[in-house]
């Protein structure tokens, strides 16, 4: 098990503004990660600056021991977007072609891989139809494709579940476990506590903090819980109560 | 490879949008002949002017191919023929006095009115004078002729006569007018004047907008920030986008030169190819400024805003009003208006036969203010991924 994503002493923020404060967080190769949070506390800032579009304010993140911003290896990390980035005049295969090859596949590869990512997410009879006919659900399951269709050694996803149902987040969940037992490193985010729950490690992060880290089981035993939700209710209201009582 | 896989991209989208295709290639061309017609009916436009008790010799001196005659009888006032029957004005002659009155709510009318009948007048004049002139002529051949009568009698002094007859020759001839057209011939109007300026223009500004609003797109729909999560460099970007859009602003390029000059038949003294390059500099120099601008606009309607900004004050710089009759301390603002250097070489080459050597320091500068831009575009995308 080696070490695929270090962050150290993350500070981040936008101009003056301090989004993230001392955020520690180490995944290895075979490992999937859940961050979950409220909305606004910073998920979506800490996983853009894994991927280099940030700079850190303050401290390092390293993947595969490479320090991020790093452009050349952005081509072993798979991403998918909180916002679907899609090319809507272009055909979902299109899409999948396009960005496939500014992963830097080669398009024999491609063509191999495109049923293949498109099967995960349902959407092989799909394929031929321009994205502006597609809809909320299927451009996200799109967006994914996109994320898997370069079988990269990381995958980042940003709520990849949103908009998706019951059946098909099973379905992805299961190949999600399969990508991670060949040695795959995946961090996602969520809202949801199903997905937490699925996770190998979850990290909770609210206001910019990092408030609870560790396993779903260790998690909800440390806490005195039944589940990883009330973990997270418990562990919010204990930053509030020592936020006042500074 | 991801280049050409970028460009391959850009030309799917492009031809699956209908309406910016109509747009790039459709909308020049008709604003272009749009122009041409409003400016050709210009110069055909005739002037009826009313005459009342004019000499019919004046009267025939002011006819022309822009002016209509119409005998007025009646006693009513000028002023009331006028607005009864429409005429540009009335001529009214009493004795030696001739009164003009114009209706004048059409100004370029009462000019070719005052014009025709200032001709006239002259042509009158001129005419007078020849016939004063060869009726003192014959009075001096009379007078030379008893002069010489009296000399012959007086006994050989003839040649003291001659030198005045010399000048007599000198005098007479009736002077006829010829006018050469340096450039141009009579047939030129303001149009054959504007018209490489407005092609220059036209290039310039549908390749600035539809480059602007088609990276403004990517960004606001995230495919940029989608684009930059790939291993794809910066310069990539700018350059796919560049070649690729740069293709339809070389179709439109073409398009709009071949129909100026086969659809309004114009004359170009110097060679076709040079206004090819003069045109897709041009097009380029739009195509960096757009991105660039773009990048400062957070959607499509901040982009439009940006056009009374930096292109509506180019057109004024272009030449249409003379830059070297501008203000002194206005004139150095036209040396920074990439439009000023396209449409003055065009112009050059259209109307006055320049050279690929005469134009080179204009498309130097059009490649240096590219080169520029392309710079800045670097520079800008930063803000979306710092390497
Ligand atoms: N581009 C930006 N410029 C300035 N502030 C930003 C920017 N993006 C996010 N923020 C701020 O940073 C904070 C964290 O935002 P972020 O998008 O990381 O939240 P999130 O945890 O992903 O939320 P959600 O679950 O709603 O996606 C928010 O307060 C937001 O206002
Ligand atoms: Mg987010």
């Amino acid at each position: 098990m080696t070490n695929t994503i270090q962050v150290s002493n993350l500070e981040q923020g936008y101009g003056r503004t301090v989004v993230l404060k001392d955020i520690n967080l180490t995944v290895t190769s075979g490992e999937i990660l859940a961050l979950i949070g409220p909305s606004g506390a910073g998920k979506t800032t800490l996983v853009s600056t894994i991927m280099g579009m940030l700079r850190p304010m303050r401290g390092q993140v390293a993947v595969l021991n490479t320090p991020m911003p790093n452009r050349p290896l952005l081509a072993k990390i798979g991403f998918m977007a909180q916002t679907d980035a899609l090319y809507s005049s272009l055909t979902a295969q299109e899409n999948l072609l396009f960005f496939g090859a500014m992963q830097g596949i080669s398009r024999k590869k491609l063509r191999e891989q495109i049923p293949h990512a498109a099967g995960i997410v349902n959407l092989v009879s799909d394929l031929t139809k321009q994205v502006s006919d597609y809809s909320g659900g299927m451009k996200r399951r799109l967006s994914l494709a996109i994320a898997l269709v370069s079988d990269p050694e990381i995958l980042i996803l940003d709520e990849p579940t949103v908009g998706i149902d019951p059946e098909l987040r099973q379905q992805i969940w299961h190949e999600l476990h399969q990508l991670a037992a060949a040695g795959r490193t995946i961090l996602l985010t969520t809202h949801v506590m199903e997905d937490a729950e699925e996770a190998d490690e979850v990290m909770m992060i609210r206001n910019g903090e990092a408030i609870a880290q560790g396993t779903p089981a260790e998690l909800i035993a440390n806490y005195g819980v039944s589940s990883v939700e009330e973990v997270f209710l418990k562990a919010g209201r204990q930053q509030d109560a020592t936020t006042h009582n500074d | 490879m991801r280049l050409l896989t970028m460009i391959k991209r850009i030309l799917i989208e492009m031809l699956r949008d209908k309406r910016t295709l109509a747009l790039m290639f459709i909308a020049p061309l008709f604003i272009l002949s749009l122009l041409y017609f409003l400016f050709q009916s210009n110069t055909n436009q005739t002037a009826t002017l009313g005459v009342r008790n004019v000499n019919s010799a004046l009267v025939k001196a002011i006819d022309n191919k822009h002016v209509k005659i119409r005998q007025v009888t009646s006693d009513t006032s000028a002023k009331s023929i006028i607005r009864d029957d429409d005429y540009a004005g009335v001529l009214t002659q009493k004795g030696n006095h001739l009164t003009l009155t114009l209706q004048n709510s059409d100004q370029s009318k009462s000019a070719i009115l005052k014009q025709s009948l200032q001709k006239g007048q002259i042509q009158l004049k001129s005419k007078a004078a020849a016939t004063t002139i060869k009726a003192q002529a014959a009075a001096l051949n009379k007078m030379q002729k008893s002069l010489a009568a009296v000399t012959r009698q007086m006994g050989g002094a003839s040649k003291a006569i001659q030198p005045i007859r010399g000048e007599q020759k000198l005098a007479a001839p009736n002077y006829h007018l010829v006018t050469h057209y340096l450039y141009g011939s009579q047939d030129s109007t303001y149009f054959d004047t504007l018209l490489p300026i407005l092609i220059g223009f036209v290039v310039f500004f549908f390749v600035f907008l539809i480059s602007g609003i088609a990276l403004l797109r990517e960004r606001t729909t995230g495919t940029l920030n989608r684009l930059l999560a790939t291993p794809i460099k910066r310069s990539e970007v700018i350059v796919g986008y560049l070649l690729g859009y740069g293709i339809f602003a070389l179709i439109q390029t073409m398009l709009v030169v071949l129909f100026t000059i086969y659809v309004f038949n114009i004359q170009i003294i110097g060679s076709i190819w040079n206004i090819f390059l003069i045109n897709i500099m041009l097009a380029v120099v739009a195509l960096t400024l757009g991105l660039l601008i773009s990048t400062f606009a957070s959607s499509e309607f901040q982009m439009v805003q940006f056009i009374p900004i930096v292109v509506i004050p180019q057109i004024f710089f272009s030449g249409i009003i003379p830059v070297n009759q501008m203000a002194d301390w206005l004139q150095p603002v036209a040396k920074i208006m990439p439009l000023y250097y396209g449409a003055q070489s065009m112009s050059n080459v259209i109307e006055k036969g320049a050279t690929f050597v005469n134009i080179a320091p204009s498309l130097g500068v059009l490649l240096l203010f590219m080169i520029v831009f392309l710079a800045l575009n670097l520079l800008a995308m930063r803000r979306y991924r710092q390497v």
